[in-house]
């Protein structure tokens, strides 16, 4: 029987973690995160789950890659100040291929900032934060049941490709109240277990998919992982064609399958002269804006971005082409929307960015649409 | 099955690329033999590994190993033993790494009562970045950033983890080798957060500096720095105590957490 519940953005987190098969949650208390850790506590436990809440956000992070290393899905939730200390392990996640998902919940910044109050200023944090070339994939959601949705994908591709996965929401979507479907339609995804006799196993060899096979502490196969440079056996190995081939497998495994984890929702951008290209909360007034202009006569489209990155450079190239002008609303002096421009050519490209900590809204969107057009 | 230190040390790496006369050799040898004595299955055991000298230790093992970041050595294990308690999960920090940059894990780990073993090789600097002083690194010692002499008093590594909550502690030397691999064995067979302070020597940085320019002096000077009186210690006068500071029964993490997963099941049955 499907379950339908009214719930908050940050309690369907939860239930898309437990429904993807999380068993393990490290983290630290802080707003506007700390749902998730209240009801991964609650619930984790009755799935035969471990919950424990760390010392500081650093020791959180380093814990998520032990668990996720000895074989348990491993999830965490903060805000920005929380990935400011995690970006150096989440780096860890990366080098030592340990799947497991990182929630950020913005909030205003920067540092302490205006701890209550939404923000979408983490988007290069996410790609970025941690120190050295690597990929990221981070998920964004717009609704409470993308919450739980990409949630579930989220730790499908963390499992797929062996990576750490952001979830980047927002204040507002994680705190707002809708209709959530508890649903069995995602398919669960469990990271690729070595077929080799146990002699044979090397825990960092891939193969073409460039994901190595990953057994965990406790198999009957030895697991040598490291966050120094390593070659197949996880042993090191300090030669420069060896780091060449690691960093790049790295990146690769990660940019070679764009068609798996991009995605991305339309909304009336067939004809659309007037293009927004937005996320999270962000995306939810730039659909509202998008039925108001078009009530008054002006054709305008939405692409919502739920893949942040890999940014999805076809896609925005594609619904950009027939377009007269893109707007990127965020709640941000300007991050996405230099990605945005990287990749339309010639288009003119408007900012509508707000940081006062309140959220952009349909009318602050519809009153610069108008004001780039001279419509007023 | 009896066994030996090579079934955990890989003999094909050997020599040990620490410096000449470097302690660590003796501590990763005690473990192994530790190892052995307990007829431990290398695919039950985790070593984990911080950033330093010690923390290259995982180089040479055949067990499962995760070598992770600067002073988080102890985080990553909490998250191993966690979620499969039946792991012997073994920590392996510098004075630096666990002490030092990892000190706020330290504490909390010895607090929690998580089952691991932490193994510190306390040889009072940084040798691996070239001699810096540490967060143990007895007052008044000359390092290459202390050049008038430290004016910061140490941690007394053994009375920290005994007061933050650790089930067992002890403390020897690498002088000391009989009672070293005593309280390796004992410390990884305790349920609990056990630790084992083990006093090292570096003839390369420390003790250049400090008047002792080999290994042989810094032998010395453990061999007379060194007490079996534990009373009679003091690690701010650099006179060092051995023996068991800790040795208590108490319910670890992981079997008060099979009480919490009974109360949630019953509430979400």
């Amino acid at each position: 029987m499907t379950d339908v519940k009214f719930l908050q953005g940050n309690e369907a987190c939860v239930e898309g973690a437990l429904k993807a098969g999380a068993k393990f949650y490290a983290g630290y208390p802080i707003t506007p995160s700390s749902e998730i850790a209240e009801l991964a506590s609650r619930k984790l436990p009755a799935c035969d789950g471990v919950f424990i809440q760390m010392e500081d956000e650093l020791g959180s992070m380093a814990a998520l890659v032990g668990a996720s290393m000895a074989g348990a899905k491993a999830f965490t939730a903060t805000s920005g100040p929380g990935i400011s200390l995690m970006s150096e392990n989440i780096g860890l996640a990366i080098m030592t291929e340990a799947p497991c998902v990182v929630i950020n919940v913005q909030r205003s910044g920067p540092s302490t900032g205006l701890a209550t109050k939404p923000a979408q200023a983490d988007i290069m944090q996410a790609r970025w934060g941690t120190h050295g070339d690597h990929a990221m994939i981070a998920l964004y959601p717009t609704t409470v049941q993308e919450c739980y949705d990409l949630m579930i994908k989220a730790f499908n591709f963390a499992e797929r490709f062996r990576t750490p996965v952001f979830f980047l929401s927002d204040e507002t979507v994680g705190h707002m109240r809708e209709k959530l479907v508890l649903h069995d339609d995602i398919p669960i995804i469990d990271r690729p277990f070595p077929k080799v006799a146990p002699e044979d196993y090397k825990p960092y060899l891939a193969g073409e998919d460039k994901v190595p096979p990953m057994a965990h502490f406790g198999s009957e196969y030895l697991v040598h992982a490291s966050s120094s440079m390593h070659d197949e056996t996880g042993y090191p190995n300090n030669k420069p064609e060896n780091a060449d081939k690691v960093i790049r497998r790295l990146y690769d495994k990660i940019y070679d399958h764009l068609d798996e984890i991009i995605i991305t929702k339309e909304f009336n951008l067939q004809d659309a002269d007037v293009v927004f290209v937005a996320c999270g909360v962000s995306a939810r007034s730039s659909r509202e804006a998008v039925q108001i202009l078009r009530q008054e006569g002006i054709k305008a489209g939405l692409l919502q971005l739920n893949t942040v990155w890999p940014f999805a450079d076809e896609k925005v190239k594609e619904v950009a082409k027939n377009a007269e002008m893109i707007f990127v609303p965020e709640m941000n002096l300007g991050q996405m929307i230099n990605e945005v421009k990287r990749v339309v050519g010639d288009k003119p490209v408007y900012g509508i960015n707000k940081v006062d900590s309140t959220i952009i809204t349909p009318y602050d969107i519809i009153e610069k649409v108008k004001g780039v057009r001279g419509d007023v | 099955m009896s066994r030996n230190i090579f079934d955990y040390i890989i003999e094909d790496r050997l020599p040990f690329f620490w410096c000449e006369g470097c302690g660590n050799g003796i501590i990763l040898k005690s473990i192994a033999q530790a190892f052995a004595d307990l007829e431990l299955d290398q695919k039950n055991i985790v070593v984990v590994t911080g950033i330093g000298c010690w923390g290259k230790a995982d180089d040479y093992l055949k067990t499962n190993c995760l070598h992770v970041t600067h002073g988080r050595a102890l985080a990553a294990a909490t998250g191993v033993k966690a979620v499969n308690p039946k792991l012997k999960v073994v920590v392996l920090m510098g004075d630096g790494d666990g002490l030092t940059i990892g000190g706020n894990h330290f504490i909390h780990a010895a607090r929690r009562n998580l089952d691991l073993t932490a193994i510190v090789s306390n040889n009072f600097n940084y040798g691996m970045t070239g001699g810096q002083y540490s967060g143990t690194t007895p007052e008044d010692s000359f390092t290459s950033t202390s050049r008038y002499g430290s004016i910061e008093p140490p941690f007394d590594v053994c009375e920290l983890a005994k007061s933050a909550g650790a089930s067992y502690v002890a403390r020897s030397t690498v002088y000391h080798v009989k009672p070293l691999e005593k309280y390796i064995k004992a410390a990884i067979s305790k349920k609990g957060f056990s630790l084992v302070d083990v006093i090292n020597i570096c003839p390369t940085h420390y003790g250049r500096l400090n008047n002792m320019k080999s290994s042989v002096e810094m032998m010395e000077w453990l061999k007379n720095s060194s007490t079996t009186k534990i009373e009679e210690g003091n690690i701010y006068e650099r006179k060092f105590a051995i023996g068991e500071f800790a040795d208590v029964e108490k319910l670890d993490f992981s079997t008060k957490y099979v009480e919490v997963q009974k109360k949630a099941k019953e509430k979400y049955k």
